[in-house]
């Protein structure tokens, strides 16, 4: 595991909440472009590994190095600001905001115009512009408007992956993208989710099997708290250790 | 956002308190107080309405820009316009340092928070008896003429005007702070603080930020409070000046600046009739009303004006379509 072209290279990283450990000496390397899937049963530490990544919650032990920096002494904010973006597994928008501003104060935000109180017209166009583009490739061009409550939950999660993309991510980290999202709407997630940038480090928790299978050139197998294994998509499929997991023990 | 109405409508309240002016001289001081009532109320609309800052402390800022105000008026010069400013910009010092101290915590934390704030800025007033009077409050203020031209005459025409003007470049400046990029995203903290970090808002900073604005404001509104009643008293830092003008701010509506206006009338003309009528219940009516509207209306009485544009919108729009 050579770290030297790894956009985001995780070291030792250890965290438990008393007895139970949730991370035990991870150590993960995305290289730019990677299109990782983190796969595991449910508790496995999936989401609880994000946030440790993102910093909203602290580790006990170990670094993570962006472009080579560590980011551990830095806040959620700032690793965002530094181009590791996350998406979340339950919707976090502004449901009383609409779909366009939802993604236009991301984007100002990385322009860094967030403090702009009084001299802001053009610059706060060219966000709002630049926002109604990006909605448009992720097909939801005619929603611009809407307030993001009035979209069906499908949209809303494109929304997620939107936003992020709007930051323009160096890293990019999906938890759980077509979560909750029935079939017919799930496609739509699957299609953009084949379409994202190509230079951008992604690592995606997933369940459903197809999407996994679809996307990723890695799998990471997790279980309580540690890497169980990781290879290409075929070797996972084959592999018995991660069947046992997945299935059982009876399945032996 | 929603303050999408016709041009026109914008001059409605600009206008009424332009005509009350010619035609409500009797009552111009009443007039006065409640123009300072609607500045104190938009000041916490930023604060309250749209960063969601839950503040019982609010009165912290208004009686420490009134008593600045004051001192300075007796002690350095009276000049008024100099101390305007000086209250704000000593207002806005004093949001900086307590909201920086504060603003880490939420909900019901920061409510106590606030109300601790205040009764300490309460106290330090009572014991600062060489300087502030105490209780009996700071006395002998003196104004000098505004620009050096019109004098704060017995009737409040320079005072009524002077309030009034001050609100209008505070009016302004707070619509477009508050459709800017840094409004926004203070209002998008009050609906999802994760959803701002996640996109990297320092959520703190802009919190702290907009904390000191308010209390600039609320300071500019004591300010004018000292100088156009020449005194001020305890009164102005007690926690019922901060839930007097919370309850405003509701009873107008939350979040549509203009709110603050129709909440500050009502609540100075009621208060000024239930207290002729009976000086010792008045506060029943209030709170009565302030039911009736939370109950109600969706927004407070913004709400009703909602529906009252709705309404005339409809009609307009079906007599277009008869022609």
């Amino acid at each position: 595991m050579s770290s030297d072209d790894a956009v985001l290279s995780v070291r030792g990283l250890f965290k438990s909440f008393g007895a139970l450990t949730v991370a035990q000496d991870i150590n993960l390397d995305l290289p730019g472009g990677a299109r990782i899937s983190l796969i595991g049963p449910n508790g496995a530490g999936k989401t609880t590994f994000v946030n440790l990544l993102t910093g909203m919650l602290v580790p006990d032990a170990g670094h993570v190095r962006l472009d080579g920096i560590p980011i551990d002494q830095l806040l959620p904010e700032q690793r965002v600001r530094r181009g590791l973006v996350r998406t979340h597994q339950i919707n976090t928008l502004l449901m009383e905001t609409s779909v366009r501003e939802n993604v236009a104060i991301a984007v100002a935000e990385r322009e860094r115009i967030g403090w702009r109180m009084l001299r802001y017209g053009p610059r706060w166009r060219a966000c709002l512009d630049e926002a109604q583009a990006l909605l448009a490739a992720l097909g939801l061009g005619g929603d611009g408007l809407r307030l993001v409550r009035e979209l069906p939950y499908g949209k809303q999660r494109l929304l997620e992956i939107a936003i992020a993309l709007a930051l323009k991510p160096r890293v990019l980290l999906l938890d759980e993208p077509a979560a909750g999202v029935p079939a017919g709407e799930a496609r739509a997630i699957h299609d953009q989710l084949e379409d994202l940038p190509a230079g951008v480090a992604i690592l995606m928790i997933e369940h459903d099997m197809d999407l996994v299978f679809r996307f990723a050139r890695e799998i990471v197998v997790m279980v309580q708290g540690r890497i169980l294994t990781r290879g290409s998509p075929s070797e996972i499929a084959n592999d018995d250790r991660v069947r046992e997991v997945y299935l059982g023990r009876r399945a032996r | 956002m929603t303050l999408r109405y016709g041009g026109w409508g914008h001059l409605l309240p600009w206008a009424a308190a332009l005509a009350f002016y010619f035609f409500g001289s009797d009552l111009l001081s009443l007039g006065t107080n409640a123009l300072i009532m609607v500045l104190f109320a938009l000041s916490l609309d930023l604060v309250l309405g749209y960063a969601g800052i839950i503040t019982m402390g609010h009165a912290a800022f208004f009686g420490f820009g009134a008593y600045v105000a004051g001192v300075f008026s007796i002690h350095f010069s009276n000049d008024p316009i100099a101390g305007l400013l000086l209250a704000t910009a000593a207002a806005a010092v004093l949001g900086l340092i307590t909201g920086a101290l504060i603003l880490h915590t939420r909900g019901v934390t920061l409510m106590m928070l606030t109300i601790a704030i205040g009764a300490l800025v309460l106290e330090v007033a009572n014991h600062l008896r060489a300087i502030t009077g105490g209780d009996d409050g700071l006395q002998g203020i003196r104004i000098a003429p505004l620009l050096g031209l019109f004098r704060f005459d017995l009737w409040g025409h320079t005072a009524y005007l002077y309030t009034l003007a001050v609100l209008f470049v505070w009016f302004l400046l707070a619509w477009r702070i508050m459709r800017s990029p840094f409004g926004r995203s203070l209002d998008g903290i009050r609906q999802n603080v994760r959803r701002m970090r996640a996109i990297g808002t320092p959520v703190w900073w802009r919190l702290v930020a907009v904390y000191s604005l308010g209390a600039a404001m609320a300071g500019t509104a004591g300010a004018l409070s000292a100088q156009t009643t020449r005194s001020v008293g305890l009164t102005a830092l007690e926690l019922l000046t901060s839930g007097t003008v919370l309850m405003v701010l509701i009873l107008g509506g939350t979040r549509r600046l203009y709110g603050s206006f129709a909440g500050a009338v009502v609540y100075v003309v009621v208060q000024d009739l239930a207290a002729q009528a009976d000086p010792f219940r008045w506060m029943f009516v209030i709170g009565a009303l302030l039911m009736a509207v939370v109950l109600f209306l969706e927004n407070g009485l913004m709400g009703l004006v909602d529906l009252g544009a709705a309404r005339i919108r409809a009609l307009s729009g079906s007599r277009r379509e008869q022609r």
